[in-house]
C-alpha cells in the first residue's frame, strides 16, 4: 500500500472532496441521470438563494398593504407596480411567493436537523443495545410511521401553538410536527445499518482491544450507518415542505403578518379560483412545486445511483479507475433501499420488516 | 383485483380464532399462521400507542373547552362547562375513561355540533370512500401502463419525460393540483362542475333514495335517473384525478424499477434467449411480479391517501370525513378533531393489516 502511492498525502485530499455525497454520485452520473440530477440541483440553488437573499429581492415587505402611493388594492391583476398581482388580503403576490422561499427553509433546516439527531441518536443505541429498548423503540416507530404525516403534524401544531401563530412559533410548530414524523425514518434505517455493522469483524475488534461502547459507536458504527443518509435527507426535505404547506392550507399556517408562507396564500386563494383569478394561487403554487421538484430530483437520482440495478453504466472504456473499485462499496446500499422503493412522498420501507423482527 | 376483494375477510377472521401463539410459533418458526398472528397482534399496540400519544400531546395544551370557547364565554360559565364535561378531573382518570369509552366504540362527542364522532364517521365515512376509490382508479389505470412504458424504453426520452411526470405528479400538493384542475377545466372550459358532490337539483333526488348508502354513485343508480348519474360522475372527475394522480406517480415509479428489475432476471434472460420478443417478455413475463411490491406498497398509500383526501375534499368542498376534519380544526373543535385523528389511525392499521395479510399471501417470501 505504501509504496504503490507516491504522494498519499495529496490522492488522499483529492479524493476525499470527490468522496462527498454529492461530488461523488455527480461524478458518477452519466446522460439522463446527471441532467436530473443537475436540473435538481439548480433547482435546489435557486430556492436557497432567493430564501437567503429575499429581503433583496422581494419589492415590498410580506406583511405590506401599502406604499406611498397608497393602498395596494385586493385581487389586482398583474402590473408593472406588482408584477404577479396582489392577494385577496391585498398583499404583493411576488413579495409573498420570495418571502415565502424563506419561511420554507427554516422549517426544512430546523425539521431535518432535528429529525437527523434524533433518530440517528435513537437508532444507534437501539440497534447497538438491542434487548427491550430496542422492540419498545421499534414498535412505537411502527406505529408513527404508518400514520398520516399531516394528521399528526395537525395535532402537534395543536399543542405547541394552539393552532395559530406569530412566526417562530409557526416555523417551530411545523418543523416540530414535521421532526415527529421523520424521526422514525432515520431510525429505522440507522438502526438496521448499525444492527449489520454491529456484526462486523472490525467492530469485534474494536471490543477486543477494550474501546469503550461510545467509542464504537461514534467511530466505527456511525460513519459507516449514514451512507444513505443524504438521500433519506433531501426527500424528507421536500415533504417537509409539502408538509408545511398542507398545515397552512388547513388553515394552521403563521398569519400574513408574521411571515409569508405558500400554503397560507393558496388557501385564501380558494375562493379566488372560481371567479377566474388565478394570479394569487398559480405563483406560490408554483414556487411549491419547483422547489419540491428540484429536491426530489437529487434525491431521486441519488437513490437510481445508489442502486446498481438502476444506475446508468458508462461504456467500460469511460469508466476511470477509481470508480471500478467504488462498485463493490455501493452494494451494501442496496439492503438499506430494497428496490429503490424507499422515498419521502411515498415512503415505502417494507412496513413488515420492522414488525416482525420485534 | 378478485383477490384482494375476497381475501381480506380470511385473513382477517384466521388470527381472530386465537390459535394458540405458542404452539404455533414453535412448530413453523416462519409459517403464515404464525407470521398473520404476529402481524395481527401488532394492531393493537399501534393503535394504543397512537391513542396515547394524540390523547396527551391534545391535553397537554389545556382542555379543549377552553380552546373552543376561550374568551367569548366569562370565566364562570367556562368553569361550568369544564366540570361538566369532566376536564378538571386528574389526567390520568380522564385518559382511562377514555380508554374505556374507545373500547365501546365511543370515540366522544363533538363540541360545536355535539354529535358523536361515531357518527361523523358513518355520515361523512362513504363519501371519503368513494373518492378514495376513484383516485386508486385513476391512480391503477395511469400508473401502471406508464410505469411499464417507461420500463420498456429505459434511459431514452419517453422514459426521460414520463419520470419527471411522475416527479411531478408528488411534487404537487394535491391541494394545488385541485385547483389548477378548477381553474383550467371549470373555470376557463366550463366543462365540470366547480365543486361538491352533486347539483342542488340532483342533491334532493339523492336524498329521496330509500336506502341512502352515501356513497354518491350508487345512490345515483338507485334513482334510476341518467342524468343524476352524470352529474354525480362529472361532480368526481376532478377529485378524483387531483388525488389520484398522486399515487399514479408513486406507482409509475415502482413499476417502472420493478419492471426493470425482472427484466434482468434469470427466466427473463432465458425467455429473450429463446427469442421472445422485447414486448412480450414486458407483457407476459416482468409485469405479474412486478405487481407484488405494489400491494405492499398499498398500505403506505392508504395513509397517505388518507392526508389527500382531507386536502381534496376541501379543495373541492367534497362533503367527507376530510371536510368535517378541517371544519372542526377552523372551530377550533379539538374534540372532534381528536376523535376523528384516533378512528382514521384504527382504519390505517387495520388497513394495513390487511394489506399485509394479501402481501403475506401472493408472495411467499414476505412472511420468513
Amino acid at each position: 500500500m505504501a509504496t504503490a502511492a507516491p504522494t498519499p498525502e495529496q490522492t488522499g485530499r483529492r479524493r476525499s472532496w470527490r468522496r462527498l455525497p454529492v461530488v461523488h454520485q455527480l461524478r458518477q452520473s452519466v446522460g439522463l441521470q446527471r441532467g436530473m440530477l443537475i436540473a435538481g440541483l439548480v433547482l435546489m440553488g435557486i430556492f436557497v438563494v432567493t430564501a437567503v437573499f429575499a429581503p433583496l429581492l422581494a419589492p415590498y415587505e410580506y406583511g405590506q398593504l401599502r406604499d406611498a402611493q397608497g393602498s395596494f388594492g385586493a385581487q389586482q391583476s398583474p402590473s408593472g407596480d406588482h408584477w404577479l398581482g396582489t392577494t385577496v388580503g391585498g398583499y404583493d403576490v411576488l413579495s409573498r411567493v420570495i418571502w415565502g422561499s424563506r419561511t420554507a427553509l427554516y422549517v426544512i433546516v430546523i425539521a431535518v436537523l432535528l429529525s437527523i439527531v434524533l433518530g440517528i441518536l435513537l437508532g444507534l443505541v437501539s440497534g447497538y443495545f438491542g434487548g427491550w429498548l430496542d422492540r419498545v423503540l421499534v414498535v412505537i416507530a411502527d406505529a408513527v410511521y404508518a400514520f398520516p404525516t399531516l394528521l399528526l403534524a395537525i395535532v402537534v401544531a395543536i399543542v405547541i401553538s394552539g393552532g395559530q401563530s406569530k412566526m417562530w412559533g409557526g416555523i417551530f410548530a411545523a418543523a416540530i410536527s414535521i421532526t415527529v414524523v421523520f424521526i422514525p425514518q432515520y431510525f429505522r434505517v440507522v438502526r438496521a445499518e448499525t444492527v449489520r455493522i454491529k456484526a462486523e469483524a472490525f467492530v469485534e475488534s474494536a471490543k477486543v482491544i477494550g474501546a469503550s461502547n461510545r467509542r464504537i459507536m461514534t467511530r466505527h458504527v456511525l460513519r459507516n450507518a449514514t451512507r444513505t443518509l443524504p438521500l433519506i435527507l433531501t426527500l424528507n426535505a421536500s415533504e417537509a415542505i409539502l408538509t408545511l404547506a398542507g398545515l397552512g392550507f388547513l388553515g394552521f399556517g403563521i398569519q400574513p403578518t408574521a411571515a409569508a408562507e405558500w400554503g397560507y396564500d393558496l388557501n385564501r386563494s380558494l375562493s379566488d379560483v372560481s371567479s377566474g383569478i388565478w394570479w394569487t394561487s398559480v405563483f406560490p403554487g408554483a414556487a411549491i412545486v419547483l422547489t419540491v421538484l428540484g429536491l426530489t430530483l437529487v434525491g431521486e437520482s441519488l437513490n437510481d445511483l445508489a442502486d446498481p440495478r438502476l444506475r446508468t453504466r458508462r461504456r467500460a472504456a469511460d469508466v476511470p479507475e477509481d470508480e471500478v473499485q467504488d462498485a463493490p462499496a455501493g452494494t451494501p446500499e442496496v439492503a438499506a433501499v430494497p428496490g429503490g422503493t424507499l422515498s419521502g412522498p411515498d415512503g415505502v420501507g417494507a412496513p413488515h420488516t420492522g414488525g416482525t423482527r420485534a | 383485483m378478485t383477490t384482494t376483494t375476497t381475501e381480506p375477510t380470511t385473513g382477517s377472521t384466521e388470527p381472530a380464532g386465537e390459535a394458540t401463539p405458542a404452539r404455533k410459533r414453535r412448530s413453523g418458526g416462519g409459517g403464515l399462521g404464525s407470521y398473520l398472528l404476529i402481524r395481527f397482534l401488532l394492531i393493537f399496540p399501534t393503535i394504543f400507542i397512537l391513542v396515547t400519544t394524540v390523547f396527551f400531546l391534545m391535553r397537554a395544551t389545556g382542555d379543549p373547552i377552553t380552546a373552543a370557547l376561550g374568551g367569548r364565554l366569562p370565566a364562570d360559565q367556562l368553569a361550568e362547562r369544564i366540570r361538566e364535561a369532566g376536564y378538571d378531573r386528574p389526567l390520568i382518570t380522564q385518559y382511562l375513561d377514555y380508554l374505556g369509552d374507545l373500547l365501546q366504540g365511543d370515540f366522544g362527542t363533538t363540541l360545536s355540533d355535539r354529535r358523536p364522532v361515531s357518527e361523523v364517521l358513518t355520515t361523512f365515512g362513504a363519501a371519503t370512500l368513494e373518492l378514495s376509490v376513484y383516485a386508486l382508479l385513476v391512480a391503477f389505470i395511469v400508473g401502471i401502463p406508464l410505469g411499464m412504458i417507461a420500463a420498456y424504453f429505459r434511459d431514452r426520452t419517453p422514459d426521460a419525460l414520463l419520470r419527471v411526470f411522475a416527479i411531478l405528479c408528488y411534487a404537487t400538493p394535491v391541494f394545488f393540483a385541485g385547483l389548477l384542475l378548477k381553474l383550467i377545466f371549470s373555470v376557463w372550459l366550463d366543462w365540470l362542475p366547480v365543486a361538491g358532490r352533486a347539483s342542488t337539483i340532483a342533491e334532493i333526488q339523492l336524498q329521496s333514495v330509500n336506502n341512502p348508502t352515501g356513497i354518491a354513485l350508487i345512490d345515483a343508480i338507485q334513482t334510476g335517473n341518467g342524468e343524476v348519474i352524470s352529474d354525480v360522475l362529472q361532480h368526481a372527475i376532478l377529485p378524483a384525478i387531483a388525488l389520484g394522480l398522486l399515487t399514479a406517480g408513486v406507482f409509475l415509479r415502482l413499476v417502472r424499477t420493478n419492471v426493470i428489475g425482472t427484466l434482468g432476471t434469470g427466466y427473463v434472460e432465458a425467455a429473450r434467449s429463446r427469442g421472445v420478443p422485447e414486448s412480450r417478455l414486458l407483457r407476459k413475463h416482468a409485469y405479474r411480479p412486478a405487481l407484488i411490491p405494489i400491494i405492499t406498497v398499498m398500505g403506505l398509500q392508504i395513509a397517505l391517501l388518507l392526508v389527500g383526501a382531507v386536502l381534496t375534499e376541501t379543495t373541492f368542498e367534497w362533503r367527507g370525513l376530510g371536510f368535517q376534519l378541517s371544519q372542526y380544526l377552523q372551530a377550533r373543535d379539538f374534540v372532534a378533531v381528536q376523535g376523528i385523528v384516533a378512528l382514521l389511525a384504527v382504519i390505517v392499521a387495520v388497513t394495513n393489516f390487511i394489506v399485509d395479510v394479501i402481501a403475506a399471501l401472493i408472495d411467499p417470501r414476505v412472511r420468513y
